[in-house]
């Protein structure tokens, strides 16, 4: 079931294409505003602005990604899957497919702000399991809130005031260890933040699998 | 809440108070005076975790089986708290403006304290932001447990990952080693006792003010 409505969101974003190319023109604006703004004074990107901008921006953008997956869907079409399959079977597969569309979307970030704000790290390998840790948590967490914020009025702003406060460890742990890879540390003294990050994940990920139920219900 | 909590509540707020003001400290460097902080800024964080998890617990049981009550004590314990967690910030900025330098010193604990705020006023948000009162009960509940989650690596854990300057955080030794000798115990347990019971004491009148503005909603309708 849960590779069924996997499959189905995916077939549905293929189909219709001006959703992710919306994303990906969002995430490229963002990344082409932070170097016009820097335009000229290239060597003022240092490496620790280069995180927080790069975290900004992937932050933005993962929340705007996520906030239409259930906020997007139409009211009938929601009946009708919760009359044929279980609410955790949903939640799941949205959470997969978030998790992949955070992960394409982070990675073509990485490679945007590569090509025009240069690349600092060091550590590459330590960095992309960064992002995908960072990935799976935005999409445990983000995903259930979205959820919560499409039941009430002004959903937008509400998924935004809510989900900053949530997913703030996350990030705070990422940048951490994005400093750690640009520093070009050992890797060892990463590992405890990368092992925090999945625990944090471990649990965001089963709230909002005991939650969930509840959200549907209403 | 029974008679005797209450006298018991302002007895120790009373001791508190002029014992945490009168009675001997440490004398320690750069601290000096400012050490009785001690009494007034860290219970408001003992109460403000006590009040949360109740509120915590009034959610769990809420949505095991909707009752306005437990939705009213869930939604009052977070007030409450969140009473104590401005004055736990006040009470830190101001001590930390003597001590430290600055008010805002980017502490990793300070941080945590003030996104904790965020969290719950969010909370407030969410509820503005329902209409149907079953609906509103429901989800700002399970945001409540979602946010009890997400708050506790924040004040718990990421502090003692990263330099802190509070004490058991990064490195530097808890209370128990030093800083806390046996005379400062014997003012600083019942002022966490007597603040704590105070923040309950104040959740307890609004739940019942809610009580009330619900007995008299209904009285209208009929």
């Amino acid at each position: 079931m849960i590779a069924t409505l996997f499959l189905k969101e995916l077939t549905l974003e293929l189909r219709k294409k001006s959703v992710i190319s919306g994303l990906v023109l969002y995430l490229f604006s963002t990344v082409f505003i932070c170097y016009l703004s820097f335009s000229l004074k290239q060597n003022q990107i240092t490496p620790l602005v280069w995180s927080a901008l790069f975290w900004v921006t992937i932050l933005f953008s993962v929340i705007n990604t996520v906030a239409k997956s259930f906020i997007g869907e139409k009211k009938g079409r929601e009946i009708y899957y919760y009359s044929i399959s279980s609410p955790t079977a949903i939640l799941i597969s949205k959470m997969l497919y978030n998790f992949l569309l955070i992960t394409v979307l982070s990675l073509t970030g990485w490679l945007l702000f590569i090509i025009f704000l240069n690349n600092p790290l060091t550590d590459h390998a330590l960095f992309a399991a960064t992002l995908l840790l960072a990935a799976l948590g935005f999409s445990t967490s983000l995903t259930l809130l979205s959820a919560l914020a499409a039941k009430a009025n002004h959903s937008n702003i509400l998924m935004a005031v809510l989900s900053f406060p949530v997913v703030i460890s996350v990030l705070l742990i990422a940048i951490k260890v994005t400093k750690n890879c640009i520093d070009g540390l050992d890797r060892s003294v990463s590992y405890p933040e990368l092992f925090t990050l999945l625990a944090i994940n471990c649990v965001v990920a089963a709230a909002s699998y005991l939650l969930f139920p509840y959200i549907w219900r209403s | 809440m029974k008679t005797w909590v209450k006298i018991l509540c302002i007895a120790l707020l009373v001791y508190t108070i002029v014992g945490g003001f009168l009675l001997e400290v440490p004398r320690l460097n750069i601290v000096n005076e400012s050490i009785r902080a001690l009494y007034f800024h860290v219970p408001m964080w003992f109460g403000m975790i006590a009040l949360f998890t109740v509120s915590l617990v009034y959610s769990i049981l809420y949505l095991n089986k909707p009752a306005f009550k437990r939705d009213a004590f869930a939604v009052e314990f977070v007030h409450a708290g969140i009473v104590l967690n401005i004055l736990g910030l006040t009470t830190g900025m101001i001590w930390a403006n003597y001590t430290w330098g600055s008010p805002w010193h980017g502490d990793p604990k300070q941080n945590g304290a003030a996104i904790a705020l965020l969290i719950y006023l969010a909370y407030f948000v969410l509820r503005g932001s329902i209409e149907n009162e079953d609906q509103k009960a429901r989800l700002s509940a399970v945001y409540n447990i979602f946010a009890y989650a997400a708050m506790i690596p924040l004040l718990f854990i990421i502090p003692r990952m990263t330099s802190s300057m509070h004490p058991g955080n990064g490195g530097n030794p808890g209370f128990n080693s030093y800083d806390l000798d046996s005379r400062m115990r014997l003012v600083f347990y019942p002022a966490v006792i007597g603040w704590t019971l105070l923040g309950v004491w104040i959740a307890i009148l609004r739940v019942r003010v809610r009580f009330i503005s619900e007995k008299l909603l209904n009285l209208e309708h009929d």
